[in-house]
């Protein structure tokens, strides 16, 4: 990280704290204060924008982590997601579990799982890599649609609502913050891992898996690590959407959810923590205007009638293209060249 | 033994279609080292535009078939040069995520142009079947067979002994050397984009009349052809010949044969097949083993 002028480091525990001057600190407080007052101010429409943003971003984190990090590419992200909500759905519904227990064995599940599917990453990489993982798509919603004894098959499932204590979390206005609080923590731990020993052995990898195998990192163990961490992210945010949605059908987790999260990712800028949350950020509003101008446009003129549906496709995939081409390190790197342009005015090189 | 024979008969007629389709996914990473994950959308792109030739326009089938040709080279050509070019050079995640931004865009241009309702080709090859002793088999997939046997053939013609099939094979053996002997390698990408774009078309005509056409379960027979390119091997013009008659005979035995392992295993079998092959091949069954260096 590029520090301004006169932040001198003068201990270990200063040099990787997280949060450095005093703007920074002041900007954190103000993020802080306006996420937690969202729900107060914001329409009904937006609060639920924003738990699907919340929840995304947790599950877009893990595939940062396996594919940002770790460099595995994988298409299959929403089977796991899927894993996560079924864990969380059974366990809530036919065991009669808390949801605060049954999260923590969703992740697990899906991250152990994940571990399973990432077993022949070893042998595998590129293209092959890809299909494994479409392979795990397509065969885990296949295995949920049709084991109607425990998930519904494909009539669904539905899940009871979280409690704490006496509290029922029933209303958006109170989902936004249990959703919140977890992605906090999922972008913090999210952090803490990528500049751990972890983070650096997953980067190594990613850059070039032989170097980093000459040089002490094996690849086997950090690969599978990555598998676990990224589907356990992708688990707890299957978790917190099943009591959110109420009702889980196989149809809600397509591989064109999977594909979803990698535009995410790729927007958002790959190997950061910022990325993810500034690409689910980014592609929902653009989301949100495309889907009303359209409506306007279609009320306005009949040749714009067929453009209604295909108008989410077509605006997603231009911002991808568009970005791979101009930006191809995403919204992160474009907002830490702003940084320093800012830091160094107005006597930059 | 009949349903046996039956079986396998209709599995390498469906398996010859999707070594056609598979063909298309080879060209492209022989050339130029892309998997393009939107070859399903380029088929319906082809399909499209043929209906559009053939019934919206009413021009006789095969003579829409002629004129969808040229569009869809022509079609294949800007892709390469307005997107694909730009990610020469790129890490492989960028290429693929750029394939995958295509395939999302195409999807959606084709369901602003052509609706999401169904639509239904001509009725293009003889209904009836035939019978060969006990073995049935239905004109319509005799045809689909005997079109991907020719086309086949003339890709192996085609590269083998033209000058430009020739140049193909040299940049894709050795990007520098063909270089460095005066090969012009945009021109070679540009080439198999729009060679792979008509493979596309045709597969896609094949498959528009065999099933009917639609802008969303449609380009999934392109994501159904991706486990035949990876058995074969991503390398390999015979490999996906028999990558794709081994994928036919899977699909239309396992049902039979493995049903008591759940109905629809037909659409998973594929899969699974392929994750045993890569565990124990990495490079699928004729890939070319890359020797990677640091």
């Amino acid at each position: 990280m590029r520090l301004p002028c006169g932040i001198i480091n003068k201990s270990y525990s200063q040099d990787t704290a997280i949060v450095r001057t005093n703007l920074q600190w002041l900007l954190l407080v103000l993020a802080l204060i306006t996420l937690f007052t969202f729900p107060y101010w914001a329409s009904p429409h937006w609060i639920s924008v924003m738990i699907g943003v919340w929840i995304s971003i947790i599950g877009v984190m893990g595939l940062t982590l396996l594919t940002g990090y770790a460099g595995q590419l994988s298409l299959g992200h929403m089977a796991f997601v899927a894993i996560g909500a079924y864990t969380v759905a059974i366990l809530m519904s036919d065991l009669n579990w808390p949801f605060w227990a049954a999260l923590p064995c969703a992740g697990m599940i899906s991250g152990c799982i994940g571990v399973i599917f990432g077993l022949p990453s070893l042998r595998i990489k590129g293209f092959y890599l890809v299909i494994a993982t479409l392979a795990a798509q397509f065969i885990i919603v296949h295995i949920i649609s049709r084991w109607d004894s425990l998930t519904g098959g494909v009539f669904g499932l539905s899940v009871p609502k979280v409690t704490l204590g006496g509290f029922e979390f029933k209303s958006d206005f109170s989902y936004y913050f249990l959703a919140m609080i977890f992605a906090l923590i999922a972008i913090l731990i999210a952090k803490n891992l990528s500049r751990s020993r972890i983070g650096r052995s997953w980067i190594a990898i990613r850059d070039n898996d032989i170097a980093a195998e000459i040089m002490g990192v094996d690849p086997f163990k950090y690969k599978l690590l990555a598998f676990f961490f990224g589907c356990f992210f992708a688990g707890i945010a299957g978790g917190l959407w099943a009591p959110y949605l109420r009702y889980l059908t196989p149809e809600q987790f397509t591989l064109m959810g999977s594909v979803w999260y990698l535009g995410y990712m790729v927007i958002g800028g790959m190997g950061s923590i910022m990325g993810p949350i500034a690409g689910v950020i980014f592609i929902t509003i653009l989301d949100e205007f495309t889907a009303e101008m359209v409506t306007d446009l279609a009320t306005g003129s009949p040749v714009f009638a067929g453009f209604v549906q295909a108008s989410r496709y077509i605006v997603f995939g231009l911002a991808i293209i568009l970005f791979l081409i101009f930006e191809p390190r995403g919204i992160a790197h474009r907002w830490e060249r702003i940084k320093n342009s800012y830091r160094l005015w107005p006597f930059s090189y | 033994m009949d349903t046996f024979l039956q079986l396998v008969v209709t599995g390498l007629a469906v398996g010859a279609t999707y070594g056609l389709i598979a063909l298309g996914f080879v060209l492209i990473y022989k050339a130029s080292g892309v998997l393009n994950l939107a070859q399903g959308e380029l088929m319906m792109f082809g399909a499209y535009i043929c209906f559009v030739f053939s019934v919206q326009a009413n021009i006789p089938f095969y003579a829409a078939v002629a004129l969808t040709l040229p569009v869809a080279l022509l079609i294949g050509a800007v892709i390469e040069r307005f997107f694909l070019r730009y990610m020469i050079g790129q890490p492989l995640i960028s290429v693929i995520m750029m394939t995958i931004g295509l395939m999302i865009l195409m999807r959606g241009i084709a369901t602003w142009i052509w609706g999401t309702e169904p639509k239904v080709y001509p009725q293009v090859f003889p209904q009836e079947s035939m019978s060969i002793g006990s073995v049935n088999i239905s004109y319509e997939y005799l045809w689909a067979a005997g079109l991907s046997i020719f086309f086949v053939l003339i890709y192996i013609i085609f590269f083998r002994f033209t000058k430009s099939g020739l140049v193909m094979r040299a940049t894709s053996d050795d990007e520098h050397a063909a270089l460095s002997i005066g090969i012009s390698i945009k021109k070679v990408l540009s080439q198999s984009w729009a060679i792979a774009a008509l493979t596309a078309a045709v597969g896609g005509i094949i498959i528009g009349a065999l099933v009917g056409l639609d802008t969303t379960s449609f380009p999934q027979y392109g994501l159904k052809v991706l486990p035949v390119v990876l058995l074969g091997g991503l390398d390999s013009i015979p490999g996906a010949i028999i990558g794709g008659i081994l994928i036919g005979l899977t699909e239309n035995l396992v049902p039979e044969y493995l049903g008591f392992l759940g109905g629809g295993m037909e659409e998973l079998a594929p899969y699974i097949l392929v994750l045993i092959v890569l565990i124990v091949r990495p490079h699928g069954l004729f890939g070319l083993k890359r020797i990677e260096r640091i």
